[in-house]
């Protein structure tokens, strides 16, 4: 609620520096004055230079305060709490914002660390009013200071499109450093799960077992950390999804760009679209509840040998859901190939269908690769379906009548619930992690050459 | 209105397409409006006639390209050889492989040199082995005048060669599949002078063995290559007869002015 009014604050000195600016250049140009730029540059100019300081400042204090309170709190510590070592003291420091916060109760607690924590209450209360107060005087000195540059001769056009560069660089910078930041901490706690288990162990193990002993005489607890039945029941799913979404994606799109009329095909392909907009929570349990027992009792009546959950009824209902990313995507480069080359065809003799197969489709190959390889790419990433549909056990096999399970199921499972975060079934999750995400990388950047190449040639 | 006179001192053979009272509607706008001429055999027919004169639109009529466009009507009547090409009797593919067409922008398959010759016989079966193949292949590409630039890369893409070749390239494709007629579209318009030139040689050539119909809007062009030259406005044929009478001595207003240059 504070924070609002602070906000609020700082936007009514923004709004009113907007006005104030536009206010004087209307004067001046009243005043006969050639102005080198229109007044709303000027009021832009004081506006920016009221709220954005302020702003920024905000969001970095925000982001600092607790570390400085937390330094400053370890400073005014009593000697006997000052002087432990450094993990206990962190736990200490754990201890003492929970009783804060009145999340620990406060019985049999040290006088110590009861005071520390009123202390650090006081802290943050004083922190919390010294960033409101920095913030709003950054407001009003950016308003002053914007306030006394104005002049006829202040270029308020570069000035504003300047700083509004600087936000833009500001925001790519942002999106740049979160992607950087991610990829670094998959990283980094995937080699601390490779210092317990051996990489060769994870790559090439065939047993996924991740429950690891608490205590070290718990019985039936190893921990085994073979991820191939993971990686082969991805492989398993990701292949059934495709034989699902190729053919007919591919088709449709064949029949969308080459043979529908356009009024149906206006109507046709956002309907296709809309299967990519279906939660895929909403097909998990389609796939779980309708898909499942229609692959069992048709399995069972064939004389297979069918498990409650099986990969085919995940892997076909994926495949669905991506039929519109191989089918939408195909089909806009199947129609991006030249009508020459179609006409070339037909004026030879050649039928709509032998001019499809034999020109157009090859012609459009590059495209309709590459959105394959981005359907299998996300196929790999999909989680809901499979959680719901194929089951957790981690099997190696080709049978896709048998349960098997992914990757992202495992990711989900590892982290659900309290873990502890040093333990090595908690990294092998970002261990996991990393190769998904180096292998649907791989992918589209593979489908991404393609789709370039093939865009070079027909532009 | 009485036809325009439809065979002009017919010297050179007889007519082995006709067209007759030749309409075509683009969804409600009129096109081409009853266009009557002959096709004979051994001799170049020239096209000529202002942008949006409907040259094009029926040189397309010939072999039904037009029944790829949407909202495309035609009416009156094109005989191959006596048959209604618009008639229930007609397959269509058998048309077109009947009456080639080059395009006027060079549009070879993204495929090799050699596919892209081997590609009408192949959907029509016209050889039995790869060596008959081979052979038709390499007697396309010479009666294109494009073998012996091309004979070492018959494997690489039809798309590498250069402007000039690949237009020689799709005649080479158009006459693999032996057709009676050839048409042209501009053939010429998207490439330099010296392929021109080459072009025009082989069009001289081929007319010993199909009768041609040519689209041009080079004047001096349609003067040196054809036999015949009709000339089209704004949707109707005005004019028909042997090149030199056209060109010297045309009857209508505007086919004379177009010719000399006055507009177009």
């Amino acid at each position: 609620m504070a924070l609002v009014l602070l906000l609020s604050a700082i936007l009514l000195l923004a709004a009113f520096g907007h006005w104030s600016g536009a206010r004087f250049a209307r004067r001046a140009r009243a005043a006969g004055l050639r102005l080198p730029a229109l007044p709303a540059y000027y009021g832009w100019y004081v506006a920016l230079w009221t709220g954005l300081p302020s702003l920024l400042l905000l969001v970095l204090w925000a982001a600092t305060q607790d570390w400085a309170v937390r330094q400053v709190l370890i400073a005014h510590l009593p000697e006997g709490l000052a002087a432990l070592p450094a993990d206990r003291l962190s736990l200490e420091l754990t201890t003492i914002r929970n009783i804060a916060y009145g999340l620990m109760p406060r019985q049999g607690v040290s006088p110590e660390v009861l005071a520390a924590a009123a202390e650090y209450l006081r802290l943050r209360e004083l922190a919390r009013l010294a960033g409101w107060g920095l913030a709003l005087s950054a407001a009003v000195g950016g308003l002053a200071f914007a306030a006394a540059q104005l002049s006829p001769r202040l270029r308020a056009r570069h000035a504003v499109e300047r700083l509004v560069l600087l936000v833009l660089l500001l925001c790519s910078v942002v999106a740049i450093l979160t992607t950087v930041g991610i990829v670094l901490s998959l990283i980094s706690e995937s080699l601390r799960f490779f210092a317990r288990v051996p990489a060769g162990e994870f790559f090439l193990g065939l047993t996924w077992s991740p429950q690891t002993a608490i205590r070290a005489e718990q019985v039936g607890a190893s921990g085994a950390f073979g991820a191939v039945p993971l990686f082969a029941g991805t492989l398993l799913i990701g292949a059934v999804a495709m034989l699902t979404c190729v053919p007919l994606g591919l088709m449709a799109a064949v029949w969308m760009s080459e043979y529908a009329p356009a009024r149906v095909r206006d109507v046709a392909k956002p309907a296709l679209e809309v299967l990519a907009g279906i939660p895929s929570v909403v097909y998990g349990f389609f796939a779980m509840l309708t898909v499942a027992p229609v692959v069992r009792e048709l399995g069972t009546a064939l004389g297979f040998e069918v498990a409650a959950q099986s990969a085919l009824a995940a892997g076909v209902v994926m495949g669905v859901m991506i039929i519109p990313n191989v089918s939408s995507l195909s089909d806009d480069v199947i129609r991006a190939v030249p009508m020459s080359l179609r006409e070339g065809s037909l004026s030879l003799g050649a039928t709509r269908a032998e001019t499809v197969t034999r020109v157009v489709l090859p012609a459009a190959l590059p495209g309709i690769v590459a959105a394959v390889i981005l359907a299998f790419s996300r196929a790999l990433g999909e989680t809901m379906i499979v959680v719901m549909a194929a089951g957790l056990a981690a099997n190696i096999t080709v049978n896709p009548l048998d349960a098997v399970t992914t990757v992202t199921v495992h990711i989900a499972m590892l982290l659900v619930g309290d873990q502890e975060f040093d333990s090595a079934k908690t990294l092998s999750a970002f261990a996991l992690g990393l190769v998904l995400f180096f292998a649907t990388l791989t992918l589209n950047l593979i489908a991404l050459h393609l789709a370039r190449r093939y865009r070079e040639r027909y532009d | 209105m009485p036809l325009p006179s439809a065979g002009a001192p017919g010297t050179l053979g007889e007519p082995l397409m006709a067209a007759r009272g030749v309409n075509v509607f683009y969804g409600a706008k009129q096109a081409l409006r009853g266009v009557s001429l002959d096709i004979r055999r051994g001799e170049v027919l020239a096209l000529i006639g202002p942008s949006g004169c409907g040259k094009s639109t029926f040189l397309r009529c010939l072999n039904r390209m037009n029944d790829v466009v949407e909202g495309a009507r035609v009416e009156g009547e094109i005989r191959l050889e006596g048959q209604d090409i618009y008639g229930p009797e007609m397959d269509v593919v058998l048309l077109r492989a009947r009456v080639g067409m080059v395009a006027q922008k060079p549009n070879p398959f993204p495929k090799s040199v050699y596919d892209n010759v081997a590609y009408g016989p192949r959907i029509h079966g016209l050889t039995s082995s790869r060596a008959e193949l081979d052979a038709l292949v390499e007697r396309s590409l010479r009666d294109a005048a494009l073998w012996d630039e091309v004979k070492d890369r018959l494997r690489e893409p039809g798309t590498s060669l250069s402007g000039g070749q690949q237009q020689r390239l799709c005649i080479a494709r158009a006459i693999a599949v032996s057709p009676d007629v050839l048409l042209m579209d501009e053939p010429c318009s998207a490439i330099d002078p010296i392929a021109t030139e080459r072009i025009e040689m082989l069009i001289e050539q081929l007319r010993q063995r199909y009768a041609i119909v040519i689209v041009t809007h080079n004047m001096q062009q349609a003067a040196r290559i054809s036999q015949r030259t009709a000339y089209f406005h704004l949707g109707e044929m005005l004019e028909i007869g042997p090149t030199h009478e056209v060109f010297t001595a045309a009857r209508s207003e505007k086919a004379r002015d177009y010719i000399s240059g006055r507009f177009g």
